[in-house]
């Protein structure tokens, strides 16, 4: 069994459930991201784990330890809140020393044990700052420590980097991942920002309407989505409808309309795929080329990123526009190839 | 952030002040009305119904001379205190720099007792009071000032005094949340100082202003003190009537009537007060 | 330039505000016994004699005890509607306030008159007790609204942050929630004694024999010779107040970045 286990877990407020029969499998020490758009029942399903909901059915286990009947302030976990929560009438050091009272720590012990951490989260010398006269990305900081300092086995994470302005969010993105390294906790962290979920984790659960919808490293999530939601929600994608005309064991032929009749690894296909199936083949922007021979397109908007421009280009009968990634004039007429062993072919449903 | 799902805790905190209150409140109204209805002899409740009370309120002369009077001052204090108030709203919301100590010397006031306030007044305006021994030392009158006292102006004058206070919160309220920079567009788009006031601050400055009249008028329509002290015969207020009606007279029936008269009159001018205040905002634009 | 004529404005409407209320100690110290000018000389008379005033101690004490009891009756029902509205999602909240603050709009006279009626037809005796009631159908308003502004900034999250950091329920309340709410009750329960304490009319019906301060002052208006006296105490209670209300005030506004003033 894996550290922290989610085994059927289902909630609903009302009629529709807002997670849906969710399994997951997160292993010690592993930074761990839950992506999905508002309302995904991401954070309800965080809550879960920390005890402040308890789901309908399902049992939640962590280290081997079933977490149902217990209560949040039982529980080896802590969360860092969206809000930060930081209580407003102690100062930092009261504040990051609060989870520690019943450990009854000798006076010198306890206060090694603080300058430590605010050591860890650089927030060296502010231990008698007051909470209100704490910067956004200083509370942020004091949040992190007040849980960390427990030494919980997971560490929960609530959208923790929203309310920061850009810079300072990839500053804490860098610093976040230094610091699980360092100190080895579980970290769960949910967002919706998939930038920040691909950037930070080893792996990463993508939900949708209560449900996980695929569970797998960045590298694969982008490479390899395994639907249109999930190819969606990562990064961009040009989608074009297909139908399967034969499979043998290392390709597969399709039928791709404006593509034309296209022959793909087989291993580029979603497992599970039959011939005759209706299926998305989708390309990202980077990898349609602009070749001296290939579909003719007019070019609709560009947009001048420095390394490379980002284009819309217009295809004959083609309603939406495909989107390119490259270098090319800022208008006029292009030619696109799609190089089949960049397209990877989704269910349609 | 509210639990939704855990709102019938909500509901049970709440119970004991809304029991209470409904005792408190809704209770004794329901009986003055109840009252207002009841026959009534002498002074034994003969056991009957009857909307004589309110033939009497409403009939006689002397009792609606009495509410014209009392709307009257009510309506004169109301705008006096409205109008000195949004000056000095104004100035704090726009020109002091220790915003906070000004209210809370504005306010301080407000708390201290009604009834000393009326007698300092009674003290200052009176035959031989503060303002006409003054006067008649420093050599500007010989005679002391009759009209200070025991009429409808001195009514007038100490109630505005006593909701001075009071009436600087709302309006200062609305002016302070004025997004600044509408000022400052405005400017930009040619309108000097008085030209902004009268374009965006004050309209927009409206909700306070119309809250603070509704919270003076509604009130003082219905104030004891202040004419019983220094309104003399010729500034009595519904509120003596029915005092009168319920301790010397005994007639509690004709008491409950005028009290609820008075509360449907004062409603009615409110309401009206304030939708024509909308309108009006409305229209302005 | 406009902003100096309103400087000026500002000052002539504190002037305006405080002077009539100067009346009072300015007289309360004057050799006379007439309320009038020319002051004729500084004594303390008139204070030593108000120590001797059994009636006027008799009724300070009522005074006391009724603005105690109803501060901490309407501050207690005030936190609980406060926690009950800004804590959950109530339907109807809005109106259920309304209908709780409706006595700010209905004029003492009636107040009294009506809680008159239903001591008759209950047959609870006019007593400090019922003078308690009257006062608390004033007083929770302005408690509520004190607490409600005070709530509205309480994290929700803060008490779930104590538990999740390891802390029963019990010790959440004792080290997170009561702290908090502490700088809110405090300001309100003085708030509401002031205002009870200052209460006149709806005493005045509902007090029977026990007087309470303002309806010794009031019995007393009508005796010239005792006016001095009655400066005296205004002017002592006058002190009071102000003391209390700036306490308030400061206490209010303890660990708030952005101050509340006002009810």
């Amino acid at each position: 069994m894996s550290f922290l286990s989610l085994s059927h877990v289902t909630k609903s407020f009302g009629a529709a459930p807002v997670v849906d029969t969710v399994d997951l499998a997160i292993e010690q020490s592993e930074f761990f991201a839950l992506l999905g758009p508002s309302g995904c029942g991401k954070t309800t399903l965080l809550r879960m784990i920390a005890g402040f909901e308890t789901p309908d059915s399902g049992t939640i286990s962590i280290d081997g330890a079933a977490m149902n009947t217990v209560p949040p302030h039982q529980r080896p976990t802590n969360m860092v809140f969206q809000s930060y929560a930081i209580f407003p009438h102690l100062n930092v050091f009261d504040n990051i020393a609060y989870g520690l009272r019943k450990l009854k720590l000798p006076k010198d012990a306890l206060r090694a044990r603080i300058e430590a951490m605010l050591a860890t989260v650089r927030l060296e010398g502010l231990g008698a700052r007051a909470a209100d006269q704490l910067s956004g990305g200083q509370r942020q900081r004091v949040a992190l420590a007040r849980a960390l300092v427990r030494e919980p086995k997971v560490l929960l994470l609530d959208e923790p980097l929203g309310a920061l302005d850009k810079r300072l969010r990839e500053t804490m993105q860098v610093e976040l991942r230094a610091i699980q390294r360092k100190v080895g906790i579980t970290f769960l962290l949910v967002t919706h920002d998939q930038e920040e979920a691909l950037s930070l984790s080893d792996r990463v659960a993508v939900m949708s309407g209560g449900k996980i919808l695929q569970v797998a490293s960045p590298r694969e999530l982008y490479d390899r989505p395994n639907c249109r939601e999930v190819a969606d929600f990562i990064g961009e994608m040009n989608f074009f409808h297909a139908t399967v005309r034969e499979l043998t064991d290392a390709t597969a032929t399709v039928n791709a309309g404006l593509l034309g009749i296209v022959t793909l690894p087989r291993a580029n296909l979603v497992p599970g795929i039959k011939t005759d199936d209706h299926i998305l083949l989708a390309i990202r922007p980077e990898q349609v080329r602009i070749a001296p021979n290939g579909l003719a397109g007019e070019i609709v908007t560009s947009t001048f990123l420095g390394e490379r421009s980002h284009f819309h280009v217009r295809i004959a009968s083609r309603s939406e526009p495909v989107a390119v990634s490259g270098h090319a004039p800022a208008q006029g007429t292009v030619m696109l190839a799609f190089p089949p062993e960049s397209l990877i072919g989704l269910p349609f449903a | 952030m509210a639990d939704g799902r855990k709102s019938g805790a909500g509901y049970l905190l709440l119970s004991p002040t809304l029991a209470v209150m409904a005792l408190a409140l809704a209770a004794p109204l329901a009986l003055l009305f109840i009252y207002s209805l009841k026959s009534q002899t002498g002074i034994v409740f003969d056991g009957g119904w009857t909307l004589a009370q309110y033939g009497e309120v409403l009939g006689r002369t002397s009792y609606r001379a009495l509410f014209a009077r009392s709307l009257w001052i009510s309506g004169l204090v109301t705008l006096a205190t409205v109008a000195l108030a949004y000056p000095m709203a104004y100035f704090v919301a726009f020109h002091a720099r220790r915003k906070f100590l000004w209210l809370v010397a504005l306010t301080i006031p407000f708390w201290t007792s009604y009834l000393l306030r009326v007698f300092a007044w009674k003290i200052i305006l009176g035959y031989g009071g503060v303002i006409n021994s003054g006067l008649i030392r420093l050599h500007l009158i010989d005679q002391p000032l009759g009209f200070l006292l025991y009429n409808p102006f001195a009514v007038v004058v100490t109630l505005a005094h006593a909701w001075a206070a009071f009436a600087i919160l709302p309006i200062y309220v609305s002016l302070e949340k004025i997004d600044r920079s509408l000022l400052e567009a405005a400017g930009d788009l040619g309108d000097g100082a008085l030209r902004r006031f009268l374009r965006v601050t004050l309209p927009l400055s409206m909700p306070g202003v119309i809250g603070a009249a509704i919270l003076i008028f509604v009130p003082t329509t219905g104030d004891y003190v202040t004419p019983e002290l220094v309104g003399g015969t010729r500034g009595t207020m519904i509120a003596n009537l029915i005092e009168v009606q319920f301790n010397t007279a005994g007639n509690w029936p004709l008491g409950a009537a005028l009290a609820l008269v008075s509360m449907a009159m004062v409603a009615v001018i409110a309401g009206l007060f304030v939708a024509a205040a909308r309108a009006a905002t409305r229209a302005a634009r | 330039m406009k902003n100096k004529s309103l400087v000026l404005y500002a000052f002539a409407y504190l002037a305006f505000l405080y002077v009539p209320v100067l009346v009072l100690p300015v007289f309360s110290f004057n050799n006379s016994q007439f309320i009038a000018f020319p002051l004729s000389g500084f004594t303390t008379r008139w204070y030593a004699g108000l120590s001797a005033d059994s009636a006027m101690l008799h009724a300070l004490g009522n005074s006391l005890k009724a603005g105690i009891v109803t501060a901490l009756l309407s501050t207690l029902l005030g936190l609980l509607a406060a926690k009950a509205v800004t804590q959950y999602r109530l339907r109807g909240a809005g109106a259920l306030l309304g209908f709780i603050s409706l006595p700010l709009f209905i004029p003492d006279i009636v107040l009294g008159i009506s809680l008159l009626l239903l001591l008759g037809a209950t047959g609870f005796p006019l007593s400090l007790a019922a003078v308690v009631l009257g006062h608390m159908l004033v007083c929770v308003p302005f408690a509520l609204t004190v607490l409600i502004a005070r709530l509205e900034g309480f994290d929700r999250n803060l008490e779930e942050a104590s538990a999740d950091l390891g802390e029963s329920a019990l010790m959440t309340f004792w080290r997170v929630t009561f702290p908090l709410m502490l700088p809110g009750i405090a300001a309100s329960l003085l708030l509401t004694f002031i205002t009870s304490f200052d209460e006149f009319l709806v005493a005045y019906f509902l007090s029977g024999t026990e007087a309470t301060l303002p309806i010794y002052i009031w019995g007393q208006l009508r005796f010239p010779e005792r006016l001095p006296m009655v400066l005296a105490l205004g002017t002592i209670i006058l002190a009071i107040s102000v003391a209390l209300v700036v306490l308030a005030e400061h206490v209010r506004n303890l660990g708030v970045k952005k101050p509340m003033v006002g009810a």
